[in-house]
């Protein structure tokens, strides 16, 4: 480790005693020669898009998710107290505003959020239900067990909401007349607890210290945040935009439509709502549109546009804003319920997928490349 | 040149200093560099970890052993600890040829130049009297002799190194688009006070003549007198700079350490003598160096002169075989390998395979990341022969554990080469288990890059 730190000691003495030569070389050669001149470095400033992101839109977007999971927890608590067909409706209504919320921040895995695993606590899905009813049903669970990441968050409260019993009527009598009603409405209110604790914590992280480190790390190395951030983006939109929503329930990766691996799969006709809020926060992010207004910010696409300049290639901004456009008129006719979707008419779930894919190759080919971004940090030499 | 002067360069000698230093620095060089790789936890990331390893064409049956991995890596630092002390120099130095080239031909993923210029350079000291100075031994007072060509050996691989790598150099992208440094240089702007020009187009275009014109240069150079001492300054700065800009690990500090080469022996020996005081080695008279006496039976320095003469005559061939495959090189690159195209392209892919059982028609996508590391994944998803690999694995795997009767592989691969835009690489249609060569399933480049 002594090894280590030494090496790296030693390694920025040389640079910045190198740097200097070299500035010095430079500056003279720069000075005698009046060769082409791309434009000045201070053109573009990284920095601005970390807190483009941070500012305006990852911590406007907790705060927003936040608000809406603690209205969430207070309608639970409101339904367990009093289960009523009144209030399985407004914990619904909150459920569902909370889900779409939560389509703006999933993307932002980083920090405190990838050391807790936060999207694996609240949105793997397909739920395991069976495991929710066992829970339920001895009574001691620990939602903090990563083994229990599929009995919880957003698509646990799906199937305790919609999926439990055939119709309302049934669906309350859990709650209420049932031998383990207690235990149901504990469940209940334990996962509404837990979603809002655990963004409560990304929150708080982010905005108490985390947002300045995040801004402050603006170099270019595999480690700064510019390059996790858009690996983040990348994966998000690869795994779980294009295949969690789309591809994986249309048989993509199985041969064979699988309507029970829909986004909130028991809920009535949801799941194409998920994938469009989901989708406009993907294009936000990439054009820097702040959370909840029109005000366009830094982004990829304006770095895109700066490199652009530089090297007369490809208008990528407008390949990739395109193409967003193009996977959205494609997924316009697909029926609310993609379960349905699936069954009734596969090809136009699979003509979505389509669309979607051809901009990861856009984001994890062209604009990697332009940005000069390795894909997952692979610390491996090159030559 | 006639005859006498051939035979020469075989039986006259000179000072063993600089072979000496030579071996020593490669030993040390060697020693760091497989600690460094032990210590970054890559021979468990990259050895260890993936299921599935990619072959060289032959060597299939070279594997990485489980965690008898480490072992290899252990025997091949601890040879290159006695290549430098010079103990049992033969027998080490063959040991660490044999286990540092079983390590890179465990994964082609891993291929690097540098890599595969420390393999040519252990065989070619596997020949070479490296241990007539500075070893146990050998004597501590005053360099020993060794016959010219074994010097001179090292210096023409060096300075071939260079040469290739300038020559490669020599095409449109490099010189007129000044791709790919254009691309990676805007990447660096963060480094301190030289980061912030590292973006402008100029300086793009700089360091890609001056590092043309370096490596065509430097060999020739280096030979000359009153030329090295300037050209070895330049050295050093030329291969710091390229530590500092790209994440090339040990490749500059070998460089620096084997251009040393160029220097005379008296040069050495004066530099060894304060270096390194005469306690340090036992006081013995200096030998004779293997080589002299003769091997097998056959006059001296034949067997060694043979090989060595060959190993260079084929480092002189190798990087043309190229010429011998139509189209693009950086394209399909078939014959891009040992060629010594170092640093030269900005290629990256994606690669989405797809299944198909032609009995039922019945098609799926493969999720890459079930088989392969995020690495492994990078490298073949813009090598057409990692590809095909790959699609034999993946027919192999569904025969056998999913018990499909036949299996398709197909993919829809997308390629970006030096700036350009993405485009689509591999023919859809192309069953990837049915082809054998890049020509059959490659589209083509659609574009011209004129040069070498």
């Amino acid at each position: 480790m002594l090894g280590c730190r030494l090496f790296v000691l030693i390694k920025n003495v040389i640079m910045k005693k190198f740097a200097l030569l070299l500035l010095t070389t430079i500056l003279f050669w720069g000075c005698t020669d009046d060769g082409p001149s791309g434009p000045s470095a201070d053109d573009f400033d990284r920095e601005a898009i970390l807190e483009n992101w941070a500012d305006n839109l990852i911590i406007p977007s907790f705060s927003n998710f936040s608000e809406s999971t603690g209205q969430l927890h207070s309608s639970a608590e409101t339904f367990a107290a009093d289960p009523t067909q009144q209030n399985l409706e407004s914990l619904r209504e909150s459920w569902e505003s909370s889900y779409l919320a939560f389509q703006h921040v999933s993307m932002f895995e980083m920090g405190l959020a990838m050391q807790i695993r936060y999207r694996d606590y609240l949105n793997i899905y397909p739920t395991d239900t069976e495991e929710i009813e066992n829970s339920i049903q001895s009574g001691s669970y620990n939602l903090e067990l990563p083994s229990l990441t599929d009995s919880q968050g957003f698509p646990a409260l799906d199937y305790l909401l919609h999926g439990i019993g055939q119709n309302d009527t049934e669906i309350l009598s859990y709650y209420t007349s049932d031998n383990n009603a207690e235990n149901y409405r504990t469940y209940l209110t334990d996962l509404t607890e837990r979603i809002d604790a655990l963004t409560d914590q990304v929150l708080v992280s982010w905005t108490s210290g985390f947002r300045d480190e995040f801004v402050n790390n603006s170099g270019n190395g595999a480690n700064s945040s510019l390059d996790m951030m858009v690996n983040d983006y990348i994966f998000y939109y690869e795994k779980n935009l294009r295949a969690g929503k789309i591809g994986i329930p249309a048989g993509v990766f199985s041969g064979n439509p699988l309507s029970s691996h829909v986004e909130a799969y028991y809920s009535n006709g949801f799941s194409k709502a998920l994938f469009n809020e989901a989708l406009t926060a993907s294009i936000n992010f990439f054009n820097g549109i702040h959370f909840n207004t029109d005000t366009n910010g830094q982004s990829l696409d304006d770095y895109l546009d700066y490199l652009n300049t530089m090297k007369e290639g490809a208008d990528l901004t407008e390949s990739i804003n395109n193409q967003f456009e193009l996977a959205r008129d494609e997924s316009e006719a697909l029926n609310p319920d993609f379960a349905a979707q699936v069954l009734s008419n596969n090809t136009l779930m699979l003509s979505t997928y389509d669309e979607l894919q051809k901009n990861v190759v856009n984001l994890k080919v062209d604009m990697l490349q332009a940005l000069n971004i390795n894909v997952d940090y692979v610390d491996a030499d090159g030559d | 040149m006639n005859f006498s002067t051939i035979r020469t360069y075989f039986t006259d000698t000179q000072n063993a200093a600089p072979l000496a230093v030579f071996r020593i620095l490669f030993g040390i060089l060697m020693l760091w560099s497989i600690v460094r790789f032990a210590v970054n936890g890559w021979i468990s990331k990259l050895y260890i970890e993936p299921q599935f390893f990619f072959s060289y064409y032959g060597f299939e049956w070279v594997q990485p052993l489980g965690e008898w991995t480490y072992i290899i890596f252990a025997v091949c630092g601890l040879s290159a600890l006695f290549v430098a002390i010079g103990f049992k120099y033969r027998i080490s130095i063959v040991i660490f040829f044999l286990s540092f080239t079983y390590i890179e031909l465990m994964d082609k993923t891993t291929y690097l130049n540098h890599y595969y210029f420390i393999s040519v350079l252990a065989f070619l000291l596997c020949w070479l009297p490296a241990h007539s100075y500075g070893a146990p031994g050998a004597g501590r007072k005053k360099a020993g002799r060794v016959p010219y060509y074994t010097v001179g050996a090292v210096k023409l691989l060096v300075g071939l190194v260079y040469f290739y790598a300038g020559l490669a150099k020599l095409n449109s992208d490099w010189l007129l688009q000044a791709q790919p440094l254009a691309t990676w240089l805007p990447g660096r702007t963060d480094l301190p006070l030289l980061g912030s020009f590292l973006d402008q187009t100029w300086v793009a275009y700089f360091f890609s003549w001056a590092g043309a014109a370096f490596d065509l240069s430097a060999p020739f150079l280096l030979l000359y007198r009153r030329t090295r001492s300037w050209t070895y300054a330049v050295v050093v700065l030329f291969h710091i700079l390229t530590w500092l800009l790209f994440p090339i690990g040990m490749f500059p500090f070998i460089m620096i350490g084997a251009a040393l080469i160029f220097f005379p022996g008296a040069w050495h020996e004066r530099v060894w003598q304060r270096l390194a005081p005469s306690r340090w080695l036992p006081a013995t008279a200096g030998r004779t160096p293997q080589a002299e006496r003769g091997t097998f039976g056959l006059r001296p320095n034949v067997l060694p002169g043979a090989v060595i003469g060959f190993l260079l005559l084929g480092q002189l061939v190798l990087p043309w075989r190229y010429l011998a495959q139509p189209g693009e090189l950086f394209w399909h690159e078939e014959g891009f390998r040992f060629s010594w195209r170092v640093m030269l392209m900005e290629k990256a892919g994606y690669a989405q395979f797809w299944l198909e059982n032609p009995r039922n028609g019945r098609r799926q996508a493969v999720q890459n990341h079930h088989f392969l590391t995020a690495f492994q994944e990078k490298q073949m998803s813009f090598q057409p022969d990692m590809m095909r690999e790959y699609a034999q694995l993946l027919a192999r795997h569904y025969r056998q554990s999913k018990n499909w009767d036949t299996v398709a592989v197909y993919a829809d691969v997308y390629v970006a080469l030096n700036g350009r835009p993405s485009r689509r690489y591999v023919k859809p249609e192309v069953d990837l288990t049915q082809v054998s060569s890049a020509a059959e399933m490659l589209l083509p480049f659609d574009d011209t890059i004129t040069g070498l």
